[in-house]
């Protein structure tokens, strides 16, 4: 019997590198990584190395030369070092959770929309299109408004009003995928309709999930941030970057660091997911493939 | 008609500009004025490259390295990019393998033809363009009311796109023509009006065509001249008679040895190994590896063309030594007894969404035997496959397997019934999922069936040895795999629970000759040692000959014609087989 690889002894076809690897060499996404990881340590360890506690009464309000203090105190006589240090732990930690939230249900309403196509992708698609269709900002504020704002109401709000826009990414990556020769292969075998969308289906649409995660990540961020600089936290005076901003404001010219330093980290840590979604994106796309980055 | 050279292509090399490897090399052809060349081999060969090169034009990351190439008088590769533009559907025109993708959807065809006419300044007034589209369109053997010109490409069926296409490429009278593969993906009927086109516009117009294809058959039918092309080099050429009758080098030798024959009942023969990608290729000649007659000798430099008589060439240092390839198949055609029914489909009707498009089918596949349904695109075989593997819900009528009634969808089948009938599908590039190892893929039907997946070990090995793959190959990728190997892939997963029925639909249409005879071989093969039934759909009326017991014709959704494949092909009683036969290009009838 003939066989195809007799002569192919020394053929070996290296594997393309996963798309994780792929992204990690393009100058980018490294930069990216490296906004992102410095951002989410101060938020983390930050509390922990903070010179003061984050409600604390440190001297007068918006006085610059403070010892003991590298930038001062802020309108209410705190030390702005140590508000900045507790107060990316909440936005950060509230974000993850919202994304996952709305990765999870987006993800599973996409995939199911495109696998059992025809009434169900439409009832789906349509109902999903309703929420789509308020501003997400808007949404926010009126469920928050009604309610009062507590955490887990900010989680599932700013979640639920991010599912919809990543259910429509999935259902397009999907949609290709569902039509694939393995997909009724599996059906032929009678594989459950559960384990045909989760084992066949998402595995092939994880690289615009990725990019996904990371621009959804990336808004969730801000969305929470303006939600407290809006005054909608759960503790008026919680240590908090959005709600730095807007306490801080007023004394702009006296007291620069209050809005700065909070300012700035916002800044460095949406740029930061920004780069790495944007490297995800560029090398499932082929944009940069076979290159160093530029 | 003057004998002078339409195209000349003088020791053409292309590189790939990242590392500088060779795609293709050492191209020198010539096709004078009405004659048409074919240029054969397999994907990846680079036939598209030296095609591309005539319009003077290289893929992203590709560029000429060194070579010239002449339409008429012209060299085409020293021109600045204005007067490229400026030569292409003028001097030399390009006909693309898929017609539907090539014409722009949102133009009627009309102002598609007069658009070229206009960009190349063809005619001085308008309406001197539109008599010459009414002339183009009649020498297409298209409508030539301006009805039909306000049509959209959708409103035209596939052959009269590629038709349209045609009258495109001819519309400015070009000298040079190159057309990629241009009937590949049309039924035979309509590629036979297609070829008579071409054959017609090269003649009468004294154009110089380069045709493009995998298809021997086509060749023969076709052209005057044959190029042989293999890892990038041009290994044979000559005339078609020439190459035929006497193929010089033992690549040749294979190809035509592989390639199935609607005029006789040939037993086609595969051959181990693939052609290296750009980079990866042996010193020396690069068929070496695969080469039964390769010596020290061959791995040293790449042949020099020599002489074979006539005016054909082989770059093969024994082309002139008479030694016999080994390609004649031992394996005796099998001696049939007829076997126990295993499938049978009694009055199955089926269609999509209320529209019937399979009327009152019945069948039997038989164990041991192989039943090949044939029939054009559109005609429903398709449909008949997918309602037997449980994958189409609308039918009506009855699908039996050992005389037990099936449900109409996989999921409503018991397991072993499930089991007991395996698909493979056409294209092994979609086929397999490509996130998971393809040990994963073949073993995944016995997890179903309830086995642990360390049980399933030893039978994936045991199945990848069935198939002639390695033991290695279960940790591998998809994408790791060349299509013929990707397709023994899925036979072996369809082989792993043991099933009594495979069900093959179309699956040799995306693999290469050799491959494909190969494949074909694994088939029979495990037919005869296993005594599965097989169901085996194609529109390939000559691999039928090759591989089916029996043959079922299908036209718009009716079986017509069923009997032993000898008699159906070699004798049809039906109007239709009778047309679809003699439409069949073929090798032997085209040599006679």
């Amino acid at each position: 019997m003939s066989s195809e690889n007799a002569g192919e002894a020394k053929f070996v076809d290296e594997r393309p590198p996963s798309l994780v690897r792929q992204a990690f060499r393009l100058r980018r996404t490294q930069i990216g990584a490296v906004l992102a990881l410095m951002l989410i340590s101060v938020a983390l360890i930050g509390p922990f190395l903070a010179p003061f506690g984050s409600t604390e009464y440190v001297d007068l309000p918006n006085t610059l030369s403070v010892p003991g203090t590298i930038f001062g105190t802020d309108y209410f006589g705190q030390d702005v070092l140590s508000r900045f240090l507790f107060g990316g732990r909440t936005i950060l930690i509230l974000a993850i959770l919202a994304t996952s939230i709305g990765i999870t249900l987006g993800t599973t309403l996409g995939l199911t929309a495109a696998y059992l196509r025809g009434r169900a992708d439409e009832a789906i698609m349509r109902a999903l299109d309703v929420v789509l269709s308020f501003p997400q900002v808007l949404l926010s504020l009126v469920v928050i408004s009604m309610f009062g704002p507590s955490n887990v109401l900010i989680i599932f709000t700013v979640g639920l009003s991010t599912t919809p826009r990543i259910a429509r990414i999935i259902r397009g990556a999907a949609i290709g995928v569902v039509e694939r020769d393995f997909i009724s292969a599996a059906e032929a075998l009678g594989e459950s309709r559960k384990r045909v969308v989760f084992a066949e289906v998402l595995p092939n649409v994880t690289s615009s999930l990725l990019v996904e995660m990371n621009l959804r990540l990336t808004y969730s961020v801000g969305l929470i941030a303006s939600l407290a600089f809006l005054g909608f936290t759960p503790e008026p005076n919680a240590a908090n970057w959005g709600l730095m901003i807007q306490e801080n404001r007023v004394a702009l010219t006296e007291q620069p660091w209050g809005v700065i330093l909070p300012t700035t980290a916002l800044a460095l840590l949406t740029i930061g997911t920004g780069l790495i979604g944007d490297g995800f994106s560029r090398v499932s796309a082929g944009i940069d493939r076979g290159g160093k980055g530029e | 008609m003057s004998n002078a050279a339409g195209l000349r292509i003088v020791d053409l090399r292309l590189n790939v500009v990242a590392t500088g490897n060779d795609i293709v090399d050492e191209i020198n052809l010539t096709i004078e004025k009405g004659r048409v060349l074919g240029l054969v081999g397999e994907s990846g060969s680079g036939k598209t490259t030296v095609g591309l090169a005539v319009l003077s034009h290289a893929r992203r990351g590709v560029e000429v390295a060194h070579g010239q190439i002449f339409c008429g008088d012209t060299e085409v590769l020293g021109l600045d990019s204005e007067a490229k533009r400026k030569i292409r559907g003028g001097l030399v025109s390009y006909v693309p393998q898929d017609p539907a993708s090539s014409l722009n959807p949102a133009l009627r065809i009309g102002l598609q033809l007069l658009e070229v006419l206009e960009a190349h300044n063809f005619g001085g007034s308008d309406e001197a363009r539109k008599a010459r589209i009414k002339e183009m369109m009649a020498e297409v053997l298209l409508p030539t009311d301006d009805e039909y010109l306000e049509r959209y490409p959708h409103q035209l069926s596939g052959g009269q796109q590629q038709r349209v296409g045609l009258a495109m490429a001819f519309a400015c009278r070009p000298s040079v023509i190159v057309l990629d593969e241009p009937t590949t993906g049309l039924d035979v009927s309509t590629q036979e009006h297609v070829l008579k086109t071409i054959r017609q516009l090269t003649r009468d117009h004294g154009v110089a065509a380069l045709y493009i294809t995998h298809d021997l058959a086509v060749i023969a039918d076709l052209a005057d001249d044959v190029a042989v092309m293999y890892s990038g080099r041009v290994v044979e050429q000559g005339e078609v008679s020439e190459i035929f009758k006497n193929p010089a080098h033992p690549y040749t030798r294979h190809l035509v040895a592989a390639a199935p024959d609607i005029a006789s009942k040939k037993s086609i023969v595969g051959l181990a190994g693939r052609a290296q990608s750009p980079g990866k290729r042996p010193v020396g000649c690069a068929f070496a590896p695969r080469c039964e007659l390769a010596e020290d000798a061959c791995r040293v430099e790449f042949p020099k063309m020599v002489s074979v008589g006539g005016r054909q060439t082989a770059a093969c240092i024994k082309a002139n030594q008479k030694v016999a390839v080994s390609v004649a198949s031992s394996k005796a055609m099998s001696t049939r007894t007829r076997g126990e029914p295993a499938v049978e489909l009694v009055s199955v009707s089926a269609g999509y969404s209320g529209n019937t498009v399979v009327h009152d089918v019945s069948l039997t596949v038989r164990k041991g035997e192989c039943l090949a349904l044939v029939g054009e695109s559109g005609s429903g075989k398709t449909t008949v496959s997918r309602a037997i593997g449980g994958l189409h819900r609308e039918w009506t009528g009855s699908i039996r397997l050992n005389g037990r009634e099936l449900k109409p969808m996989a999921r409503q089948r018991a397991i072993a019934d499930r089991l007991a009938i395996q698909y493979v599908f056409q294209n092994p590039y979609g086929s397999l999922n490509p996130r998971r190892t393809v040990g994963d893929s073949i073993a995944r039907p016995l997890v179903v069936d309830g086995k642990s997946k360390s049980g399933a070990r030893q039978v994936v090995l045991d199945v990848l040895d069935k198939v002639s793959l390695p033991g290695s190959y279960a940790n591998k990728y998809p994408d790791q795999l060349s299509g013929g190997e990707r397709q023994r892939i899925a036979i072996a997963r369809a082989l792993v629970s043991e099933p009594e029925v495979l069900v093959c639909d179309e699956v040799t249409s995306a693999l290469d000759v050799l491959v494909q005879a190969a494949i074909v071989d694994l088939l029979g093969d495990l037919r005869r040692q296993l005594g599965l039934a097989m169901l085996f759909v194609t529109h390939n009326l000559p691999l039928v000959r090759s591989i089916a017991d029996e043959v079922a014709v299908m036209s718009e959704g009716r079986i017509v014609e069923v009997g032993p494949s000898e008699s159906v092909i070699g004798n049809p009683q039906q109007q239709y087989t009778q047309s679809l036969i003699s439409a069949t290009p073929s090798i032997e009838r085209s040599m006679r």
